[in-house]
């Protein structure tokens, strides 16, 4: 048996270090990936996850760190996946949302992970997916992924979670920001957090106003939120928990996760084949075709079909 | 990256988060921790090194040093912040790098990539 199903086998027997050490072979994204991901497929689909995300600073850490106590009364196990940005600079990261949620108390009926982007857009790691999957087959039964501060657009965490709840804070927006594309069309429950702010009301009603035009069924619930004195947290983790129920009970559940399987498929070849780019890139030929592209004796054409053609060659 | 014990003060540990960040380290910060939040982040999150800002009682930071060495006997320690020369001697006789004030920040950069270089 290999490394990576030895460690597979023991993170799966609930081995927090094996389980930790997978995490940083997935965030590597080498070829172990689809060995950890054969290993694990039997063993996903139990879980439910919770996306959460919204912009910088909105208080998605402190919030979930304020929902566990709740998610603990219903979930034996809860796992948390949190993603911060990479620096597109020096490739580093900070990764601060441990400062706000250590999870200490709850010994180990809590397991926390960060994770930076490494240069991905859509808010969340290229290694997310396999992550979630990770902790899901180790018997995390619920699982909440918190996406790096988000703008309009970067809302890969929908493919992911079950429910997606996006925290936004009181003076967010007025009516034309809540009807812009993205983010209000992500959200299965929104919360105001902050709401202690003052212009909560205003954001709440600009909010449901918007929410309404997009006739959908059930309508997403609006919560209002003190992450920080745990104001409105208990009924916001009620309408996280009615979301899964209207999920389970419509049937919703099962289509959709056959949808997000689709994508998965869709987002692993994508990813496999950056991987192969990026190699092809570092060859030889591909720095010598770069360099007599610089000289101008390559025309970008004949350069792009010179190496797509490379890239398509079977390799021996 | 943590502080041990009672220990209020951001600047050192931001500082050396952000020299680390720059010379393309993912650091993660816990802030102000326990021996159990340290030893907890320290197999989570699978961290190749561990900074302890050393605040408070120099044995509640002894005790951090010594079951993080426990729980990951592989993962090398440093340490900074107002360490009195007594204490200095105490953490290296365990093993651990310490960056007193006055230490520069390249010198702080090249220790991590020193001490993470075979991992």
């Amino acid at each position: 048996m290999s490394a990576i199903c030895e460690q597979v086998d023991a993170a799966l027997a609930g081995s927090r270090p094996a389980l930790a050490r997978l995490l940083s072979i997935a965030e590597r994204s080498g070829p172990e990936l689809l060995e950890i991901e054969d290993r694990i497929s039997a063993r996903v689909g139990n879980a439910l996850v919770v996306g959460v995300t919204g912009p910088p600073g909105a208080g998605k850490s402190t919030l979930i760190n304020a929902l566990l106590p709740h998610a603990l009364k219903d979930f034996d196990g809860v796992g948390v996946l949190a993603v911060d940005p990479s620096s597109p600079f020096s490739d580093g990261a900070i990764l601060g949302d441990r400062v706000r949620m250590q999870g200490g108390e709850y010994g180990s009926s809590v397991f926390i992970r960060s994770m930076a982007s490494r240069g991905e857009l859509g808010g969340l790691a290229r290694a997310a997916s396999t992550a979630m999957r990770l902790m899901d087959a180790c018997g995390w039964s619920l699982i909440i992924i918190e996406t790096l501060g988000i703008g309009q657009v970067e809302l890969d965490v929908m493919n992911l979670a079950d429910t997606t709840l996006v925290v936004l804070n009181p003076g967010w927006g007025d009516t034309i920001q809540a009807n812009k594309a993205g983010l209000t069309e992500a959200g299965d429950v929104f919360v105001i957090n902050k709401a202690d702010k003052p212009g909560a009301d205003v954001t709440r009603t600009d909010l449901l106003e918007s929410l309404s035009l997009l006739n959908r069924e059930p309508p997403p619930p609006v919560c209002q939120s003190t992450a920080s004195t745990g104001d409105g947290v208990a009924e916001l983790w009620t309408a996280l928990r009615d979301h899964q129920d209207y999920l389970e009970q419509s049937g919703q559940l099962d289509s959709a996760r056959a949808h997000k399987q689709q994508l998965l498929v869709r987002r692993t070849i994508t990813h496999q084949l950056t991987h192969e780019v990026e190699r092809l890139m570092d060859s030889d030929l591909a720095t010598s075709m770069l360099d007599q592209s610089t000289l101008g004796q390559l025309d970008l054409r004949q350069t792009v079909d010179r190496l797509l053609r490379e890239l398509a060659r079977p390799r021996g | 990256m943590a502080k041990t014990g009672l220990d209020g003060h951001w600047r050192g540990p931001t500082i050396v988060a952000r020299a680390l960040r720059d010379a393309g380290f993912e650091v993660i910060m816990i802030g102000m921790a326990n021996t159990d939040d340290i030893v907890r982040a320290a197999v989570d999150e699978d961290v190749d090194l561990v900074g302890l800002n050393v605040g408070g009682h120099i044995d509640v930071a002894i005790r951090a040093v010594n079951s993080v060495q426990e729980a990951r006997p592989e993962v090398p320690i440093f340490a900074g912040g107002t360490v009195p020369p007594r204490s200095v001697k105490m953490l290296q006789d365990l093993g651990v790098e310490v960056y007193p004030p006055g230490s520069q920040l390249a010198d702080i950069v090249d220790a991590a990539q020193r001490l993470t270089a075979t991992r």
